[in-house]
């Protein structure tokens, strides 16, 4: 069971949150201006990566806040959680919740 | 020695001999000692056949002394409180436990099963894959007959009687194995001032201390082991848990560890908690669960009385039972010397040490012959005689070829073997924590590697053998976690102890050579759980498997309460013998939760009857119930299905309330609808996002039926929006998608629109909704007193007022889900229950009807109203639905690009339909598969999604999802049935009760 850094409530058992799928999926601007196959990319395919993610998560039975977690998908070590900014598809400028690093508390390896 | 107990030692023991203990196994009764385990307590009373195998029935005996145990698992207690599937090993004895083999029917004496060893050679790997295969409608009596010679035991049937609990817990270092690298471990962290769990498998800490002569500092290690736990025990942030193993390690530091506390000295059986569930979220773990021993692999080494040595010395040295009078040791390492020197100190035979290395062994080779001990070095045991117990041993020379026959040459009475094939470290937590796994190819076992989580492998189970180097190894360890902590290292010195200078490397001797082929020769057990053999693996490696995991399905080798703890490493040395590969390239299964068998009772905790989960009831329940309303349970929520009158079944009862809507009056506690006020100055465009229809028109007052999709343009939920201001909007969700329908706008509000500001807030359970439907509902809340004119020109139907009724402030809604004149009463919760009793009192003179969800659902089919998550299942569109007018043209919407796909607009698409049964009187099941033809095959062309009997209208009406079906009206289908002729159907419209749409404007 993860243990997940909510940006507000700090860290909380996995079975708190629910998830979001893949952060960074930008909701087209126009849909009506794309063609079937644009708009399949944006619906249908992600990117499903072996190492790094950023992904939404929710803390519903919390905060009911949305945020960013970039987790790798392989030791699904959690590196840090994030407030979304702007639109919550790009979560590049978003400002970091506490990572404890050195710990190891919330995600594994504590060197 | 006793009479009662004739194999228990006089002297010495950690057993308590002035407190005697009654129990039974296979109905007969015995007595042990407070102390015992049920496996050491047998041994003492000679019981020396406690089960059959699992496939072959050959006769059992015990094997081990702890988690190892592969055949004495036994059924513990009877009835309700029966617990089958535990191994002897880990049952502390109590006064009164009542014990059975759990495989051998009808007796382990005398087994029909047994005839399977019989037949030996066709039971080899895959032998129920290959052969009950075919022909296949054969299976099912296949099945019978395994399930009923196959499994661990009974499941308990009623209820379990004993009560289990979870606890939650955090600490910074979780140790678990409480011997002598584990306690130095925690007594590392906790003197560094670190939060501390120490958790044991076993009812006293110390670990192999308490089966072993070793001393500590010059004092009995026992004792220091002691005096170790109290200092612990004594520290403000230390729990010790004794009985309890950790049996899993999860992601980010989460392991569970189940404690059994029925048995232990402090908690009376049957009473108080049986086990309890301890969830840990541990910063740094230290695995210190020591190491496994091997048994050794030749002819018929599955007899009773073959025995690991350890389990002997340990049997001996603990328990103070003597578990055979003359002894064959076989070794291929130093460590089982100390089982001959404990036999022959316990006044035992040795007949002979056969080791299989040249060189024999080291200094504990010159005490074992300084006693007299015959040691055969160079040699192999290659079969052993004797059918429910061993009764001698054959000896071969060797000369290191595993697969080369071999005639024996010497032949040594004996009715115990006690063998060892090396230690296997258990390395089960570190790789279930996803660590990497290395092979040593000096001391022949796989070590911990790398870890993938904050965890630190010490003492055996880190491949440090003698016990200066493991209490040396639990400091480090200990001091470890705590420089990752943080925390300053207090100083602790290592204590004096043995460090097993004179011992000899293991050599490796995977397989003893028999007089025949491995293929012919005796069997060659590696698995004994799970009667997997030499030839097995062998079988699997011709047939082309050479996988490790394949021919860990294949064989089943590690199947079953084993899971890799005896049989895992010679598997995979036999494997890479017959593929001609070195170990490592082979390869481990991997290790999985859990360790040791894990009770259903211990996993569910206090979450059973009433606690199984949340019920949600509403304001009115209390009502409903009086009323003796049968509940429906709709999610957590438990909703009224019908009201029954003087006796009435289902059907009687809803006949009667659906008529008492459509003629007169009806009312239905309709609180679980989901509610979401949505406010904000942005709440018209967010909503015009969400929903399909235009948000921005409606005045301030109106209703609006409203539908949401998702973005693959999927119908998701629906209800009723109100618009309560310029800026505030009252939505309704149906029952099932109040929470997710609230997740799903915030997700777009916070991820996708933050730009947007509105504010959502569920109000479910703040506001109950009665709903009142029928001709005379006006009537009734005239009656009632209301404060605001409720005829069709001042309140119009889909209009909103607030109102004072009977005296109390609600909101009035004009819509109807019935298709009658129809009014929803929103009131504060507190004051639902008074309204619901006045309407209850007032509705007496229009003969009005509470009415159930059962009632709710026909009246809605009569009319053709949509239940979202009944009528659809993710993969309808409003176009599939006939939705088409609520999709605004002019604005854009969630899920709107997609009802332009190629798949959304194929011709053939399911869509959604009535049906009559064309007998007039078959109410179609749900979910029912409708057919083009009435013959046989026929493609199915949709089904059935709801279905009553319309008691309104005289016959049965359906809904359904028919492929192409708006275009097919008045065509005939079929319904399947089976065991029955298709029935015959007319598709028609799914509105089958005022098509016009009148009554409900009225
Ligand atoms: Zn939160």
């Amino acid at each position: 069971m993860l243990l997940i850094e909510c940006p507000w409530c700090g860290p909380r058992a996995e079975t708190e949150f629910s998830y979001g799928g893949e952060a960074g999926i930008a909701r087209p601007a126009d849909p009506d201006a794309l063609s079937d196959a644009e708009w399949a990319d944006y619906l249908f395919y992600r990117s499903n990566p072996k190492g790094a993610h950023r992904e939404l998560w929710n803390h519903d039975h919390g905060c009911r806040r949305w945020f960013g977690v970039e987790r790798d998908t392989a030791t699904y070590r959690i590196e840090r959680s994030y407030v979304l900014s702007h639109t919550g598809s790009d979560a590049a400028t978003g400002s970091d919740a506490a990572t404890n690093a050195g710990t190891g508390y919330s995600s594994g390896n504590g060197d | 020695m006793t009479a009662a107990q004739p194999n228990r030692l006089r002297q010495n023991g950690r057993i308590d001999r002035t407190r005697p203990l009654a129990f039974s196994f296979d109905g007969k009764a015995y007595e042990g000692f407070a102390g015992d385990t049920l496996a050491s307590a047998l041994i003492a009373n000679g019981v020396s056949l406690v089960g059959r195998s699992f496939k072959l029935r050959r006769p059992r005996g015990i094997v081990g002394s702890g988690a190892e145990e592969p055949n004495a698992i036994m059924q513990i207690g009877e009835g309700a409180a029966a617990q089958p599937n535990l191994p002897a090993t880990q049952v502390g004895l109590y006064d009164g436990l009542v014990a059975r083999s759990t495989r051998g029917w009808p007796g382990v004496r005398f087994d029909l099963g047994a005839i399977n060893d019989v037949f030996g050679r066709v039971l080899g790997a895959g032998f129920y894959y290959k052969t009950f295969m075919y022909p296949r409608s054969w299976w099912k009596h296949y099945e019978l007959a395994i399930r009923k010679s196959a499994g661990f035991g009974q499941a308990p049937e009623g209820p379990d009687p004993d009560r289990y609990e979870h606890m939650n817990a955090h600490c910074d270092v979780l140790v678990a194995g409480g011997g002598p690298a584990g306690l130095m471990a925690a007594l590392a962290a906790a003197k560094s001032g670190a939060r501390v769990m120490l958790a044991d498998e076993q009812d006293e800490f110390g670990g192999s201390l308490l089966a072993f002569a070793a001393s500590i500092d010059g004092a009995p290690a026992a004792e220091w082991a002691a005096a170790a736990a109290e200092e612990l025990r004594d520290m403000e942030d230390c729990v010790l848990l004794p009985s309890s193993t950790v049996f899993g390690y999860y992601d980010h530091n989460f392991l569970t560890i189940a404690e059994r506390c029925a048995g232990s000295p402090d908690s009376s059986v049957g009473g108080g908690v049986r086990e309890r569930l301890w969830r840990v979220r541990a910063r740094q773990v230290v695995l210190a669960q020591g190491s496994l021993e091997r048994p050794l692999v030749f002819c018929n080494n599955d007899r009773p009385g073959v025995m690991l040595a350890s389990a002997v010395s340990t049997y001996i040295k603990r328990y103070a039972v003597l578990p055979g009078r003359r002894a064959v040791v076989f070794t291929n390492n130093d460590s089982a010397y100390r089982a001959a020197l404990s036999l022959a100190g316990a006044g035992a035979e040795v007949a002979a040490i056969v080791d299989s290395r040249p060189g024999g062994a080291g200094d504990l080779g010159l005490r074992a012959q300084a006693l007299g001990i015959p040691v055969h070095a160079g040699h192999v045991v290659t079969d052993v005689a004797g059918r429910r117990r061993v009764t001698g041993a054959s000896i071969a020379p060797w000369n290191g070829e595993s697969w080369e026959n071999v005639e024996s040459t010497i032949r040594i009475d004996c009715d115990l073997v006690a063998v060892s094939g090396g230690w296997s470290p258990a390395v089960h937590l570190h790789s279930q924590a996803g660590g990497q796994l290395a092979w040593d190819d000096s001391q022949l076992c796989l070590l911990p590697a790398e870890a993938r989580q904050a965890n630190v492998s010490a003492g055996a189970g880190n491949g440090q053998w003698s016990l200066g180097e493991c209490l040396a190894d639990g400091l480090r360890a200990g001091a470890e976690t705590v420089s990752r902590l943080g925390l300053k290292t207090a100083a602790i010195r290592v204590p004096g102890a043995d460090a097993n200078a004179g011992e000899k490397l293991i050599e490796p001797m995977w397989r003893a050579p028999a007089a025949s082929d491995a293929d012919r020769c005796p069997r060659q057990f590696i698995d004994f759980q799970n009667d997997t053999t030499v030839a097995d693996i062998r079988l699997a490696a011709r047939e082309g498997y050479r996988n490790v995991e394949h021919v860990k399905r294949y064989t089943a080798l590690g199947f079953g309460t084993d899971q890799g703890k005896l049989g895992n490493i010679n598997g995979m040395a036999v494997l890479a013998d017959t593929l001609g590969k070195e170990i490592p390239e082979v390869g481990t299964t991997t290790f999985r939760p859990a360790y040791t068998p894990v009770s259903f009772g211990v996993c569910a905790g206090e979450s059973v009857g009433e606690l199984y989960d949340p019920v949600r009831t509403t304001a009115i329940h209390e009502w409903h119930v009086a009323a003796g309303a049968p509940m429906e349970l709709v999610g957590q929520w438990h909703r009224p299905w019908y009201f029954p009158r003087d006796g009435e079944d289902l059907d009687a009862a809803v006949a009667r309330e659906c008529l008492a809507v459509r003629n007169s009056l009806g009312v239905m506690d309709a609180s679980t609808l989901g509610k979401i006020d949505a406010r904000g100055p942005d709440v018209v465009e967010f909503l015009e996002r969400i929903y399909t229809h235009k948000v921005g028109g409606m005045q301030v007052g109106r209703c609006a039926y409203g539908i949401m999709l998702g973005e693959d343009g999927m119908l998701m939920d629906d209800g009723v929006m109100a618009r309560a201001g310029e800026q505030r909007f009252y939505l309704t969700t149906t029952t099932g998608g109040a929470a997710s329908v609230l997740s799903w706008m915030e997700k777009w509000l916070q991820t996708e629109w933050p730009e947007l500001e509105v504010y959502l807030t569920s109000l479910t359970d703040h506001y109950s909704t009665i709903a009142v439907a029928g001709p005379n509902s006006r009537g009734l809340l005239e009656k009632l007193g209301c404060d605001i004119p409720l005829d069709k020109e001042r309140f119009p139907f889909m209009t909103v007022k607030p109102a004072v009724l009977a005296g109390m402030d609600v909101t009035l809604f004009r819509v109807s889900f019935s298709g009658e004149l129809a009014f929803e009463i929103n009131i504060a919760s507190n004051h639902a229950l008074a309204m619901w009793r006045t309407i209850m009192e007032a509705g007496v003179e229009f003969e009005g009807a509470p009415y159930g969800t059962e009632t709710m659902h026909v009246l809605r089919a009569e009319k053709g109203f949509v239940i979202a998550g009944q009528d659809t299942d993710g993969s309808v569109t409003p176009v599939d639905l006939g939705m088409n007018w609520l999709l605004s043209r002019e604005k854009d919407f969630l899920g709107k690009r997609s009802l332009r796909r190629p798949d959304s607009l194929r011709k053939d698409r399911k869509q959604w339909v009535g049906l009559l049964s064309l007998d007039g009187r078959t109410v179609l099941g749900e979910g029912t598969q409708l057919v083009g033809e009435s013959g046989e095959p026929a493609a199915m062309c949709g089904h059935v999604t709801s279905s009553y009997f319309s008691t309104s209208l005289g016959h049965p009406i359906a809904l359904a999802l028919v492929a192409g079906g708006r275009g097919r009206n008045g065509e005939t289908i079929y319904a399947a049935r089976p065991g029955l002729e298709p029935l015959p159907v007319q598709i028609v419209s799914p509105v089958f009760y005022d098509r016009k749409g009148q009554r409900q404007h009225v």
